[in-house]
């Protein structure tokens, strides 16, 4: 077990260590000079050249990244090229938590509305209500989330009045004010994943209800809903955990949107604020940042399925 | 026969179990009729797709009506109308009154639970007990059924257990709380030979000590033959003959019963011999022959056969009866056919 | 039991089929599965070997490296003259065409898209055959295993019942006049009524085509029913060769009477009756042992009445206990 466990350790840092390697090698291709970036248009060809030279830019690949990496390695990634010049990662730590929030709070709300409504449309498989929340999901799933977003803002934001347009108030200032500016963000995020969701799960339902221990534990006389949770549910979730996993990466596509479409100060919004100011120290760092959370969380799922299904734990260990 | 003087615990009267399909409807249970008092086994044997497990389900109320299945007649278990009271009312009953043991101990227990918690759910559920009696009654349940290390196994997984001691998990969850009726569907089917008959043996062991009514589902006539005081045999959905076990075994006398007894080889053949086996196949549940559904197989059918469906008519022996036109009763011969083998 | 050991092989005659310590395992994640341990058979012209066994006792790996379907690990493989495991590819796949495989379950067994009569000829197809009229052979197959060819030439296997599938996997074997035919329970997953359609059908069939056969199952009777000689395979070892018409009476090894006392008949249950019903007593450990890491020695001795230290000692060698009864186990005498 604990060999498993190293071996798994072992596994992430290759991981980490390549992601950082690819992260670095893609950002040095990508076009534009950050010389440019760091004093703007319209100086003296040598001005560039020697700001290049001083930046290390012309240095050899493999020095660059190791100089790059053994920073990261002690917490410095760099300072950002376009003022304020402040270290980027104090830029991130102030970033980070917003993204964190609207994504956890999305997944969140996802699984909350998507499981009950699974378990819904399952008990009633080929009923009324079953078809009723297919065709729900499957709208759901044909509309891209920015416009699902669009109508949030248009019905309770612009008619009702009931949320906040744009803007952040930090959970640790104001939990009321923080809650009002997360939830419309959130929920958009949410309606996509939990169409999404709903279905999969709704799916692997029938076929487990369907099995001979839900007909055996209905046989002892326990009720549906008890059936639903404690028999049905667990050996239903793989495919469910499978695409939580999946989603954590479409998620970072969709925050980017949606922190966009709703101006909060999350990582989407930094990371194209300085990509497209070429401030690639910036870029950088959150792209690994990013990177690391998302094969942490992808560990974490992996874990999960020992937790799920007590016969891979056999297999692992 | 004591239990003949007791009350009967079930009784199922004229049951018909049908699947609307896209194919059409399926007539999986066909007018099915037959009473079980507290300590009585009744053994129900029939091929793959007779409509074995779908009587055993809907007489538990398992299979009800829904909107694509429509079940008709009565049964009355333990004084309640099954079918015509409320769900809730129903539910109240399995478990308490009725169990079920199934085919497959590998797909009957949940596969991320522990042996443990499907015991102790139901008798807390039941029994309202506290979690700590629970777990006594629980092994004391693994005890009675022989399983060893009832304390260790009560926190191993299925899959952690062979079939055979999976099985067994299956019968104490079924008895945990003491039911009147049980219903074994196949209990021994997917087992290896070896275990089968521990299983079987255990089973009437604990249902004799409880005084339980058993139905004994099988197609392995074998498993039916000592362990059961009546049989009823089924083809297509119908009960073609039933009577006492050793009776029917004995002197059957469906053609179906007579040929199917004739077709398993038994270990007292020579080596070489031919089998009397059944021509064709069994029926189209969704599009069952008219008259007699054994009439195209059958070597004694004449024209009366394929045109009217035969009822049960009683004979000699105790609830004894056979649905055929020409029962095989001592000295008749077949019509047409000749029995290439006798047994 | 659970031994190995070539006692009953019978070098001075002609025979059909000879497998001489075949071993097939599998190498996994945390060890190598032990299907096949040792296993030596031989098969007679027109003889028919019953093999049987519990369920994971090796008996489909067998079969199926018979056909060298995967080839086995090791051992040696004879159909007739040929030796299949030292032959070429190529070369040996020609020779194998000799010998056709019967699986348990008919419709998986055939490709759900092609016709009846195109499965038949399938073998034909990959021989090159020679002969003019293939319409007529596949006809005269299909009615020699009681299939209508009018009826079922043109359908599709899932237009046919189980039983009705089998016989077209029958007749597809015989396609090419095979020597040996090897059957994997070709009735288990069958109908009751319908086992006997096609146990006869293969009695009849070994008859008419002169076949030698290899038949294997878990179930005693019908082992019993088909066979010469049977063959009582645990956990990849041989326990017990002996002519079917002893099974019943004269088995020795322990595991063969466990099999044979696990056949349920009305008179031990009568017995049983008759005896006091009591909570029954723990019983042994009944488990299967794994294949990856099976006992030292005889291998059934972990469930074994008989079982001494030397047992676990020693593996026991097949003695020849009658004429034509071998047994493997340390202790049992005729
Ligand atoms: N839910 C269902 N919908 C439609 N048809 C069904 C359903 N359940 C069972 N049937 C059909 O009812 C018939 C009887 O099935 P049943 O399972 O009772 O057979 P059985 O006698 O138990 O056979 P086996 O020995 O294979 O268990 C079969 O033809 C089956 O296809
Ligand atoms: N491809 C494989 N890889 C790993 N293990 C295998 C493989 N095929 C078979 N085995 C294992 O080898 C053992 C023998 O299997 P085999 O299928 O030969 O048994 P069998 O006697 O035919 O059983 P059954 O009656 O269930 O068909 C089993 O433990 C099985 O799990
Ligand atoms: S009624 Fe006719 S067809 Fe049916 S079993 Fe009797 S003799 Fe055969
Ligand atoms: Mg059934
Ligand atoms: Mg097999």
């Amino acid at each position: 077990m604990l060999r498993q466990f190293v071996l798994r350790v072992l596994e992430l840092l290759a991981v980490l260590l390549l992601v950082s390697f690819g992260v670095f090698a893609l950002l040095s291709l990508v076009p534009g000079d950050p010389a440019v970036a760091v004093l703007g248009e319209g100086r003296e060809p040598s001005e560039y050249a020697a700001l290049r030279d001083e930046m290390g830019l012309n240095d050899p690949f493999f020095t660059r990244y190791f100089d790059w990496f053994g920073g990261v390695l002690h917490g410095d990634l760099g300072s950002s090229l376009i003022p304020p010049v402040v270290p980027v990662w104090d830029r991130l730590v102030a970033a980070m938590p917003v993204s964190l929030e609207l994504a956890g709070l999305g997944l969140l709300i996802a699984l909350v509305v998507s499981v009950p409504l699974a378990m819904w449309s399952a008990y009633n498989e080929g009923g009324r209500i079953d078809r009723a929340i297919g065709a729900f999901t499957f709208g759901l799933l044909s509309l891209p989330s920015f416009l699902v977003g669009l109508v949030l803002i248009a019905v309770l934001v612009n008619s009702m009045g009931w949320f906040p347009r744009t803007g952040w108030v930090r959970i640790t200032d104001d939990f009321g004010g923080n809650l009002s500016h997360v939830f419309l963000p959130a929920l958009t995020i949410a309606l996509m994943e939990m169409a999404m969701f709903t279905r999969i799960l709704r799916n692997d339902l029938v076929t487990t209800l369907n099995e001979d221990f839900i007909l055996a534990a209905r046989a002892k006389g326990m009720p549906p809903l008890r059936i639903m949770v404690s028999d049905a549910l667990r050996p239903s979730s793989f495919s469910l955990v499978t695409i939580l996993g999946l989603s954590i990466g479409r998620l970072v596509g969709s925050t980017v949107i949606v922190e966009y479409l709703f101006s909060l100060p999350g990582m989407g919004r930094l990371v194209i604020e300085a990509a497209s100011t070429g401030n690639y120290p910036m870029v950088q760092g959150a792209v690994l940042l990013i990177a690391v959370v998302y094969v942490l969380s992808s560990a974490l799922i992996d874990l999960s399925y020992g937790y799920l299904d007590p016969r891979t734990r056999r297999a692992r260990a | 026969m004591t239990s003949e003087s007791k009350s009967p615990i079930l009784v199922v009267e004229n049951l018909r179990t049908v699947f609307h399909t896209p194919r059409g409807d399926v007539r999986a249970v066909d007018g099915v009729s037959f009473e079980l008092r507290p300590g009585e086994t009744l053994g129900l044997v029939g091929e793959s797709g007779s409509g074995k497990s779908v009587l055993g389900r809907t007489v538990m109320g398992l299979i009800s009506n829904d909107a694509r299945t429509t079940v008709t007649g009565k049964v009355t278990l333990g004084g309640v109308d099954v079918h015509g009271v409320k769900r809730a009312v129903r539910r109240k009953l399995w478990g308490t009154e009725v169990a079920m043991v199934f085919q497959d101990p590998m797909t009957s227990l949940n596969p991320v639970k522990r042996i443990g918690t499907h015991l102790t759910e139901t008798l807390r559920f039941h029994l309202r007990c506290t979690r700590k009696e629970a777990e006594e009654r629980a092994v004391e349940l693994l005890t009675q059924v022989g399983i060893p290390e009832p304390k260790r196994r009560m926190r191993q997984y299925p899959h952690e257990m062979s079939g055979g001691m999976r099985q067994r998990v299956v019968i104490a969850m079924a008895l945990a709380c003491d039911p009147r009726l049980l219903i074994a569907d196949e209990p021994t089917t997917a087992l290896d030979v070896t275990v089968q008959k521990q299983i079987l043996d255990l089973l009437g062991n604990l249902t004799t000590e409880r005084d339980m009514a058993t139905v004994l589902v099988s197609h392995d006539l074998g498993a039916v033959a000592g362990r059961t005081d009546r049989v009823q045999v089924m083809y297509a959905g119908r009960t073609v003959e039933q009577g006492r076990t050793s009776e029917v075994f004995a002197a059957p006398t469906h053609p179906y019963t007579d040929a199917l007894l004739a077709s398993i080889p038994q270990i007292e053949n020579a080596p070489h011999s031919l089998l009397r086996a059944i021509e064709g196949n069994p029926p189209d549940m969704a599009n069952p022959p008219g008259g007699c559904r054994f009439a195209p197989r059958c070597g004694y059918a004449d024209t009366t056969c394929t045109s009217d469906l035969p009822l049960l008519q009683p004979l000699a022996g105790p609830g004894r009866s056979v649905a055929c036109h020409h029962p095989l009763l001592a000295g008749a011969a077949p019509v047409g056919s000749e029995h290439t083998h006798g047994r | 039991m659970a031994g190995s050991g070539i006692a009953h092989l019978r070098a001075d005659e002609k025979r059909a089929l000879t497998v001489e310590n075949l071993v097939v395992e599998f190498p996994v994640t945390g060890g190598v599965v032990h299907a096949v341990s040792d296993l030596s058979i031989d098969v007679l012209p027109g003889e028919t070997l019953g093999i049987l066994g519990e369920s994971g006792c090796g008996k489909s790996s067998a079969g199926r490296a018979l056909m060298q379907l995967p080839a086995p690990t090791s051992g040696r493989v004879l159909l007739g003259d040929a030796e299949l495991t030292a032959l070429k590819k190529n070369d040996m796949r020609r020779a194998r065409a000799k010998m056709q495989m019967i699986m348990q379950d008919p419709v998986s067994a055939l490709n759900p898209r092609r016709k009846v009569k195109d499965l038949v000829a399938e073998g034909l197809e990959v021989w090159g055959f020679e002969g003019k009229d293939r319409a007529k052979f596949v006809d005269d197959l299909l009615s020699s295993v009681g299939l209508d060819p009018a009826v079922v030439r043109d359908r599709r296997p899932h237009e046919l019942s189980g039983g009705q599938c089998q016989r077209v996997c029958i007749a597809r074997s015989l396609a090419l006049d095979p020597d040996v035919l090897i059957c994997d329970e070709p009735v288990s997953s069958l109908d009751v009524s319908v086992q006997a359609q096609v146990l006869n059908l293969l009695e009849e069939t070994r008859e008419r085509y002169d076949l030698s056969m290899i038949f294997i199952a878990h179930d005693v009777a019908v082992v019993k029913n088909i066979s010469d000689r049977v063959m009582v395979m645990y956990l990849g070892k041989t326990c017990e060769v002996i002519p079917s018409d002893d099974m019943q009476n004269k088995a020795l090894h322990p595991y063969t009477r466990l099999l044979l006392a696990s056949v349920p008949s009305a008179a031990d249950a009568q017995a049983r009756a008759a005896g006091e019903a009591t909570a029954e007593a723990p019983v042994k450990d009944v488990e299967l042992p794994s294949p990856l890491n099976p006992p030292s020695g005889c291998r059934f001795r972990t469930r074994c009445p008989l079982a001494t230290e030397q047992c676990a000692a020693e593996e026991p060698v097949l003695r020849e206990m009658r004429p034509g009864q071998f047994v493997a186990c340390h202790n049992v005498s005729a």
